[in-house]
């Protein structure tokens, strides 16, 4: 009876689920406690208190926020077009939260006996993946700020997407660096690979992390490039007519964005859940595997707080600035960098060097 | 293994279940007490006028444009990158005369004035 109950709570797809759920309320958590880290750390930035009502330190503020935006008049104006009105919103939201499923938040996990990857989807395309679902979230950016028919709207929409097509360039090529290091595209070959500290991305990859760096900016509309939603100038951008949980949507998926950027950013540059100066065990403990995912969220909550320091401390550009960076600066040097790592890596090896981490 | 895409197919279901039953029961639930005023075009404001369906500046269809051109390259990348160290120096040369002519697309387009805005 009780080896029965073992097997079926360790089926595949319980686990699967099981997983799912944890991550998916994990980064929920995350990101409502994200808006109350970027308000409280904009108002110490800024000789404020910050919110400090809503529970002890403003602690249970998110949740006010979360139910004031469940129960708030879901208004839909006169003049919109109302099917991608209300299908815009979706579109930003679920390819935001989509992306964390291929990400590698812990080793195995050895339970019972059975190892358990921690990871949703160990798919073997997947940084291609990480790429296409990261494009889809445009359409929501474009289609919210066409469908409102406010000009505002308009006007940041289209901004949000030429500024995303642009950046989008650089940051495909500084991944091809990676690529070209680690040889996979196995996001979990990837992390397996930065055993050590010099085996890390931004060691292995000091020119492509900067633009990596640059391009993640743009592409989730933080501070330097935030232009479209630049709020002196378009009121708030492609979401100015949306209100209620639909503008809570864009909000979430706007962080959802961001942790994920992250935990992307710690996996392919700074290990992923390696843990510095721990070799990889074939057959980790349950506190090694723990520990790993420990590494793993610290990596991303310090790169997260950087994200957050940088939007509250750095100036807006102006847009031809923004665009004109991307395409004469980022992109240049992005192919540079290509031809560098691939000149470096030809060289170590016609010098008989090992060119890449040991498999 | 095909089995490694049904837990994102699981995924899926779950975040796009939030994402629709959050807005249809924000609709069910919430108040609705419409008035003019607030159906109306938001332009802070001031009375609008006209439609929002404007023509826009060319320039960004020609980003557009050169980001298709670029992409469909980029992808080109992917296969060789995976298999680099196997493909060796002649490889590595191909690769390099790609990105060159690439490079002079770039040179033209900038030569053109296309990535100026005025």
């Amino acid at each position: 009876m009780e080896f029965n109950l073992i097997e079926i709570l360790l089926s595949p797809v319980t686990i699967t689920i099981v997983k799912v759920l944890l991550v998916f309320g994990g980064l929920m958590i995350g990101i409502l406690y994200l808006t109350l880290a970027e308000r409280k750390f904009s108002a110490y930035i800024q000789g404020r208190i910050g919110p400090n009502r809503a529970g002890r330190y403003g602690l249970l503020q998110p949740v006010a926020d979360g139910i004031k935006f469940l129960f708030k008049e879901d208004v839909i104006p006169t003049h919109v077009d109302v099917g991608l009105f209300v299908i815009a919103p979706i579109l930003a939201l679920t390819p935001a939260l989509m992306l964390i499923a291929i990400v590698p938040f812990g080793n195995e996990l050895i339970l019972y006996g059975r190892r358990i990857p921690l990871q949703i989807a160990d798919i073997d395309v997947g940084i291609i993946y990480l790429l296409a679902v990261a494009s889809v979230g445009v359409y929501g950016a474009i289609i919210g700020g066409w469908a409102s028919n406010n000009k505002y709207s308009l006007l940041g929409g289209i901004r949000a997407s030429s500024q995303i097509i642009s950046y989008e360039v650089s940051f495909i090529l500084a991944v091809i660096g990676i690529v070209m290091t680690y040889e996979t595209l196995r996001l979990s070959e990837i992390v397996q690979l930065q055993d050590s500290f010099l085996n890390w991305g931004i060691f292995r990859q000091p020119l492509g992390f900067p633009i990596f760096l640059i391009a993640t900016f743009a592409e989730t509309a933080r501070m330097p490039f935030d232009l479209p939603e630049a709020d002196a100038e378009l009121v708030a951008g492609y979401h100015t007519e949306y209100g209620s949980i639909k503008f809570g949507s864009f909000q979430l998926a706007e962080f959802a964005h961001l942790i994920t950027s992250s935990a992307v950013m710690a996996t392919l540059y700074f290990g992923g859940w390696q843990i510095p100066g721990v070799a990889v065990n074939e057959s980790p403990s349950l506190a090694l595997s723990l520990a790993g995912v420990g590494s793993f969220l610290v990596k991303t909550s310090i790169i997260i707080f950087f994200f957050i320091l940088v939007r509250w401390t750095v100036p807006r550009l102006r847009f031809d600035q923004l665009m004109q960076f991307g395409w004469k600066v980022l992109l240049p040097i992005a192919l540079l960098n290509i031809f560098l790592t691939g000149l470096w890596i030809t060289l170590l090896r016609s010098r008989g060097l090992a060119s890449a981490p040991a498999r | 293994m095909q089995n490694s895409y049904i837990p994102l197919l699981i995924h899926l279901i779950v975040v796009g279940g939030f994402a629709v039953s959050s807005i249809i029961i924000t609709h069910l639930i919430g108040p609705r007490k419409p008035s003019k005023e607030k159906l109306d075009t938001y332009e802070s404001g001031v009375r609008y006028f006209g439609d929002a369906r404007l023509r826009f500046h060319p320039k960004f269809f020609t980003v557009a444009l050169f980001f298709l051109i670029f992409d469909v390259e980029v992808i080109f990348l992917f296969p060789w990158a995976i298999s680099f160290r196997k493909l060796g120096l002649f490889g590595f040369v191909e690769m390099m005369i790609f990105l060159f002519i690439l490079a002079i697309g770039l040179v033209y387009i900038w030569k053109k004035g296309g990535l100026e805005w005025k």
